[in-house]
């Protein structure tokens, strides 16, 4: 065999080595999900609350964590799509100019790449200054700064991506830059930005890192915005290792709703994404 | 002045608004970090933090250097593992698939994308603590609680797999079929058409990838923090448990109040991790600025 055909069927093979690979590791994750997740949900997971001290306590389920991840993400996620949008739209070049919009992009690009451990800690500082503790407030501000850059980045992305012929149709009749802003362009590029905000939203749901020192853990249902509340990311990362096999069900639990929720947000945006499009004008 | 008028005119203030706000919050970050690190920096040198293998908060000592080699080694093992393991898988998604498999492994991928990071550190300390502990370590005759480097590594490269192979098959379908017909047609099979032509059109995405890769996995703290171990002593070998800069900030959180300097030692790390995010980002810009003058086409 001619040493060119071996070479081609060796990488082959490594190819085909990759992508297995790659693959059965997402089957070893979601078995692994199903499996100890699945034995561990049981309706109480669902109707109580965790009880009696969050690390030994026996008993009880995961409401306020369901809830607490609830009230955190989708707060942060409305306030970051809020400001995503002004910021996206202000970034195109009738607003800026294209110099000052390319730093403004590249800060952007940083501020997403920034651990989310560092805007958990940057907001710690924040709460000991302004003098609050662990709150639902705390938590969804860190997320907020969280998702921000995602969310805007991709917003300006489809932005971008609107024909300027349609926005000088819009101006031709008379409207102003921000009514053409806010009712062409956004329109246009609606299947972005719905991607970019449940992407966002996603992100939120799952990380931990940054609710760790701002959002606290507690056992109860969050009443009020400085109360301390349990999340499902940050109830994994405190009972996962908890002696009682008990206890190790909630993180369980907590992690097969997680993987759910996040699965049905990249579903839903799918379906929008899809049937956004038709409205769109090619 | 008219209602829309008026109405363009608030609408785009608070749009300016947000937009200052936004790069604002960028340099308040930096300023914030630097201001509350500046407490150890003068008690400390920074050669002196950064080299000293000390660290022992409650006698003051904050060596950062085991920490530092933690995290180049846990980051760059996950990365020799994911580099290579991604752009093959790329390669086969993108040039070999038939359309069928293609369709099917996309929304995986995506699927793999959107995991969150905790769940990937239950899983791994599932799965893999295990597998080293059981199976790995005694093989090289090490004893391992399986709490190690390795297990954190390959949990990271688990977790870059997605972002370098979607940024690869996507810059990969983008270059000119022509390009692979002209390699193809003067008799060049196709490992030589992905080697000579398509990984040089590609190599400022490829290169992108990566650096996104290297964030992700820098940066990573409660996978890593679940399975490394925690302990800040360079580890002897990869079956050894270490400390990375971003997983230190979430074990140390419960104590540093306690101790002083504690918190600005902390502040430092977060700041480390700020500027080295920030040097990779705009080394990313200039790197595919010149990549682009070099291999475009």
């Amino acid at each position: 065999m001619n040493r060119r055909v071996l070479e081609e069927k060796i990488f082959k093979t490594l190819m085909l080595a990759s992508v297995f690979i790659v693959m059965g590791s997402l089957v070893i994750i979601i078995g692994l999900v199903i499996f100890n997740g699945g034995s561990s949900l049981t309706i109480e997971m669902f109707t109580q609350t965790s009880s009696g001290g969050y690390y030994l306590g026996r008993g009880g389920g995961i409401l306020n964590a369901i809830l607490g991840s609830l009230f955190l993400a989708l707060p942060a996620t409305a306030l970051a799509c809020l400001i995503g949008l002004g910021i996206a739209l202000y970034l195109q070049k009738e607003f800026t100019h294209p110099k000052v919009s390319g730093f403004i992009r590249l800060s952007l690009d940083i501020l997403w790449g920034i651990p989310s451990i560092v805007y958990g800690i940057f907001c710690l500082m924040i709460m000991v200054f302004i003098g609050i503790g662990t709150s639902l407030l705390a938590g969804i501000i860190a997320l907020t700064l969280l998702e921000i850059p995602i969310i805007t980045r991709y917003m300006d992305e489809s932005i971008k991506m609107v024909p300027i012929e349609l926005k000088e149709g819009a101006y031709s009749l008379g409207s102003t830059k921000f009514e053409t802003a806010v009712k062409v362009v956004r329109r246009q590029a609606l299947p972005g930005i719905i991607a970019g905000v449940l992407l966002g939203l996603g992100r939120g749901i799952g990380d931990a890192a940054s609710i760790l020192f701002t959002a606290g853990f507690s056992d109860r249902i969050p009443e009020s915005l400085f109360d301390s509340t349990a999340a499902l990311p940050t109830m994994i990362y405190h009972l996962y290792a908890s002696p009682y096999p008990l206890v190790r069900q909630r993180a369980y639990a907590a992690a097969f709703i997680l993987v759910v929720i996040v699965l049905s947000i990249s579903i839903v945006s799918r379906a929008l994404s899809k049937r956004y499009t038709k409205y769109v004008i090619p | 002045m008219n209602k829309r008028k008026l109405r363009d005119f608030i609408g785009t203030k608070l749009m300016l608004i947000a937009t200052v706000f936004v790069s604002l919050l960028f340099f308040v970050i930096f300023l914030i970090l630097l201001y509350k690190s500046m407490f150890i920096l003068e008690t400390q040198s920074i050669s002196e933090l950064l080299l000293s293998s000390l660290w022992n908060p409650e006698k003051g000592e904050f060596g950062l250097y085991p920490i530092i080699m933690g995290t180049i080694v846990v980051t760059g093992i996950s990365l020799l593992i994911a580099v290579p393991i991604s752009l093959l898988s790329a390669v086969y998604i993108s040039e070999y698939a038939p359309g069928k498999i293609r369709r099917v492994i996309r929304p995986f991928l995506d699927v793999l994308a959107g995991v969150p990071s905790v769940v990937y550190g239950l899983c791994a300390f599932l799965f893999l603590v295990p597998l080293v502990k059981d199976v790995i370590a005694p093989w090289f005759g090490i004893e391992s609680t399986g709490l190690c480097v390795l297990t954190a590594s390959v949990t990271l490269s688990v977790m870059v797999f997605p972002i370098i192979i979607s940024l690869c098959v996507e810059s990969f379908s983008a270059i000119p079929i022509e390009l692979k017909e002209a390699s193809l047609s003067v008799g060049a099979t196709k490992w030589e058409t992905v080697k000579k032509v398509i990984f040089r059109a590609s190599a400022p995405s490829i290169i992108s990838a990566i650096l996104l890769g290297f964030g992700r996995a820098f940066g990573e703290t409660i996978a890593v923090n679940m399975v490394v171990g925690g302990i800040p002593r360079i580890p002897s070998s990869l079956l050894h448990p270490g400390q990375t800069l971003a997983s230190l900030i979430a074990s140390a959180y419960g104590e540093m109040m306690s101790v002083p300097l504690y918190e600005s030692a902390l502040m430092l790390v977060a700041l480390i991790l700020f500027v080295v995010v920030l040097l990779f980002n705009v080394l990313g810009v200039v790197v595919l600025r010149r990549a682009k003058r070099r291999w475009g086409y």
